[in-house]
This record gives structure tokens, sequence and C-alpha cells, in this order.
């Protein structure tokens, strides 16, 4: 919530500094929680699939990826640790390519496929990726497991398309699939109890059994 | 995070006329800094351009030999491309040296060149910051400085650019091609795109207001032997203390550009000229001016050590 004086600095600034394309009408809108209706131009309209399924929803300019997911469609597997970038709780998939949800704009998705971690697997069809961390106990509380497994499906996948990384010995060779790599590539994905060693473990039966 | 509006750019021209006729208005790519900074309100903008539409994500042969690449290409794109990882390959590894893979993956070229320091001053908005706020002091030059800058700083700014990315390219001579509102295009050696603080720590850049960065030309490949040697506090993802972009030609001679050091990427011709002299002379003369603080003054003797690995590399 923002306090009173920074509510009036808000409003003094928009009127300032942009008079053409902020009302009065618009300002007001601030004083509103972030899932009210907002003014029409402080929101905007946007359509993507989410999991295989279409969904169009007009939201807030200020919605993150994440909120939207979360906050709008309910689906709450993807997870809001430091909401910075930092923690790697919050990612998932767009267009296949692994991202911190919670720092790109919902409104800057139109058209665009998001796999969350409820559309990689569900219980009694896991993903391949979701089995192995049970299996190798890739976990402990669970809160990063999301993040961590969308972040490692998409990593195997980046692998094959030969994307290298900072563990990578020779740039013109394909990299390898060695605990070295597996590491320095999950280092977007924090895990506060420190399951990493059996993280890595996961991942790599998942790509032998893939390989 | 304030509110603003919010509109998808679909032509370069637009773009910049809108950025320009808009007081507040700010480009969105990435957003990986920018939200992040929206967040804390340290960045405040009233209207937001995504650019993300423009089609600027292409890496194509430019004309003298070298390549252009497009604003808006990832830096993951940018480093797998293996025109950059056989004859760029300072660059693919300064990108591979950055962030992580899910930042990789949104952050664009343009956006990585002028994505704002990470001085935990300027970050926190209860603290003074010359850059954030201009003429509430600087809480950095008393306070926690390990990371910041050591050369190029001033009494009201010691923030350290923290890009890898633009030290590498800085050590290749790339230049910036840009789009002004009015139509023209004009082309920014990288050298000169990033202003020192003076006293004016919050103008970071000489882009226009309005101006879109829309490639970085690649002069064509020099050869010699191509390293990125970075040194932080954690094995991944962490920004530099000290970063060494060296290309290194048999001769011994080469180029060499620093990050971690300064409020841009670092290089200075006449210090490197001594390189075949060797690490203390280069350093001597690229730092000669250097002002650290109690905090920081390790950086002296580490680009100086870390240069002197790079060369050991280059020799073996």
């Amino acid at each position: 919530m923002q306090s009173p004086g920074a509510l009036e600095i808000s409003r003094r600034d928009l009127l300032v500094a942009s008079a053409a394309t902020v009302t009065v009408a618009s300002t007001a809108s601030l004083s509103h929680s972030q899932t009210n209706a907002p003014a029409a131009s402080q929101s905007t309209k946007v359509s993507f699939t989410v999991n295989g399924e279409r969904r169009e929803l007009q939201l807030d300019n200020r919605t993150t990826l994440l909120d939207a997911l979360r906050e709008h469609l309910h689906l709450t597997g993807t997870k809001k640790g430091c909401d910075h970038g930092q923690c790697g709780a919050c990612t998932v998939l767009i267009d296949g390519r692994r991202v911190n949800a919670c720092l790109t704009l919902a409104a800057m998705h139109e058209g665009e496929g998001i796999t969350t971690i409820e559309g990689l697997g569900q219980p009694g069809s896991l993903h391949p990726m979701q089995a192995a961390f049970v299996e190798h106990d890739g976990f402990q509380c669970g809160y990063c497991t999301p993040g961590q497994i969308c972040s490692s499906v998409a990593m195997l996948e980046e692998m094959k398309v030969n994307i290298p990384s900072h563990a990578t010995g020779d740039l013109l060779a394909p990299a390898e699939v060695t605990p070295a790599e597996i590491r320095e590539r999950m280092s977007g994905n924090i895990c506060r109890c420190g399951a990493y060693s059996n993280i890595v473990q996961a991942i790599t039966e998942v790509a032998g059994r893939k390989a | 995070m304030r509110a603003f509006s919010y509109e998808r750019a679909s032509t370069i021209e637009a773009a910049a006329k809108a950025a320009a006729g808009t007081d507040g208005a700010k480009f969105i790519a990435g957003g990986t800094n920018l939200l992040d900074l929206m967040k804390l309100e340290v960045e405040t903008p009233t209207h937001l351009i995504d650019v993300n539409r423009l089609g600027l994500d292409r890496i194509e042969p430019a004309p003298e030999g070298g390549l252009r690449v497009g604003a808006l290409v990832r830096n993951t794109d940018l480093a797998a491309d293996e025109r950059i990882r056989r004859d760029y390959a300072v660059l693919a590894r300064a990108l591979l040296a950055g962030a992580s893979g899910q930042l990789r993956n949104r952050a664009t070229t343009a956006g990585n060149l002028l994505q704002r320091t990470r001085c935990p001053y300027f970050y926190d908005t209860n603290q003074p910051c010359n850059k954030r706020q201009p003429g509430s002091g600087c809480a950095a030059l008393g306070g926690f400085s390990r990371q910041l800058a050591v050369v190029g700083v001033s009494d009201a700014c010691i923030a350290s650019h923290p890009s890898d990315m633009a030290v590498a390219m800085r050590a290749l001579d790339a230049v910036v091609e840009t789009v002004r509102p009015d139509g023209t295009t004009r082309s920014i050696p990288i050298a000169d795109l990033h202003r020192l603080p003076g006293d004016t720590p919050h103008v970071e850049h000489v882009l226009e207001r309005g101006e879109l960065i829309t490639a970085v030309v690649l002069p064509k490949p020099v050869g010699g032997k191509h390293i990125y040697r970075k040194v932080r506090d954690r094995a991944s993802y962490a920004f530099a203390l000290v970063s060494i972009a060296a290309v290194v030609l048999p001769n011994g001679t080469g180029r060499v550009a620093v990050g971690g050091v300064a409020p841009k990427p670092w290089r200075d011709e006449a210090a490197e000229r001594e390189l075949p002299n060797g690490a203390k002379a280069v350093t001597a003369k690229l730092l000669a001016n250097a002002r650290p603080t109690e905090q920081n003054a390790f950086k002296v003797a580490l680009v100086e050590r870390a240069l002197s690995a790079v060369l050991a590399e280059a020799r073996g």
C-alpha cells in the first residue's frame, strides 16, 4: 500500500508530467487496489495461452506475469520468492524459454504461450523432471521446487540446441551434461534448504534418460 | 510501483516519437532491470513504450565485414550465435559470465548497455544518492563500497557500471547505432556512450530524449586470443568485483578493457600499449588516477593480478 504522502507525490507528478495521457479520473485509481478495475489508460487487454488454454485479461499495467498467473488465473504453483529476479522461484516458460515471471509485465506477452508447473505435469501424470525430483528428494520445503523444475526442463532444452554456458570449456563444441554445467546453468534458482546435490542428481537422471 | 500508461510500439519511428513527446516516458524491452527498479520506486516512469516487437532481433553481417547486432537480440541468443562464439569469443564469454539463464533469456543487447548501477545506495530510497536524487549526497563514499568504482569517479558518485557485455564490447570497439525522434540516425562509438559522473551522476549516457538504440555494430574480427576473466564473490550469478576483457595477439600486443572498477567499461589505449611489458605496467597506467575508498582499494591490486592471469592464459 502507498502512504497518503506517496500518493500525493504520484498524483502531482502524474498531473504535471503527463497531462496529455493521464486524466484526473485515472489518477484516482491509484487509491484502489490493483485487483479493482483500473482506469482505461492504466490498464491493458492482453491475451495469451497458459498451459495450452487461451486466456484473455484486462490488467492494470503494473501487473507482472507472475501476479497475473497467481492472482488472476489462480495458478499458484508458480511461487513468489524475492519478486526481484534473484531467487528463481517464479520461473515459467514463455514459448519454451525460461524466464523470471516477476520481472516481466503480463501486458508484454500478447499472443505468447506460457507454461507453468501445472502445465508440465499433474498428479498421476508427472513430467519426468517432476518424477525425478520426487525420486531423488530434490527438495525439502518445496517452495523453490516449481521454479527449479521449470528451469531445469528449459535448461536441458537449451543444452540440446547448443547454447553454451560459463562452465563450457570449448565454445565451438557442444556442452556435455556434467554436474559443473548443471550447477552453473541452474545458478538462477536458489534453494534455501540446500537440496542442490539432489537437484543435480535429478536433472542428471532426466538428461541421461533423454539421451 | 507507481501507475503508468503503456503502449506497444509497432515501428521504430513511432517509438522514438512517443518517447520524445511524453514526459516521463521510458522504453521497455527485457525489463529485467527497469521493472526491478520500478518496484522499488527508484524508477518512476509515467508511460512505458514496449519496443519488443520492432523486429530488431537479428544478427546480420555488417557492410564493413563485421556483425550488426539488433538492439533486441537477447543475451542468450547473442552468446549462442556461432559467429560470435568463433570470431568474438570475448563477447560470448562476457555474456555468459553475467546474470542467470532466465535473465539472459530476456535481457537485450541495448538494455544491457543502459542498465543502471547496482550500488546499494542507489537502490535504497531511504539513503542519499546523487544519481537517484541529484543534490542529495552520496552515501556510498563513507559507506559499504566494496563493489563500487575506483577510477573515473567523482565526489558526487562512485557507482560502478555493472555490465559484463559492455566491457567486451568496449574491447571490440563496438559502435552503437541509434534513431532520434526526428528520424535521423547516428553512430556512437561505445567509448563515448556512457558519461563519467562528474557533478551530474544522474546523466549516465549521451543519448537524447527519445533516442532509441537500434543496433550495436561489431567491427570485423581482429583475431587473437579472446579471454574474459571475471572475479566475483560467488562462482556464478554475481556482479564483478573486477573483470578483464582481453584480445591478445600472437606478438603480445592487444586490447584490454576492465569492468567493475569504473562508471563505464574502462579502457585506456596508452595503458594497452604496455601489454608486452606485462600486467604491472598496464595497470599502473590504466589506474594511475584511481581514487579508491578504504573498502575497495583491493581492486587496484586485483586488476593487476587478474590481468596477469589473463596474459599467462594468452601465452599458454
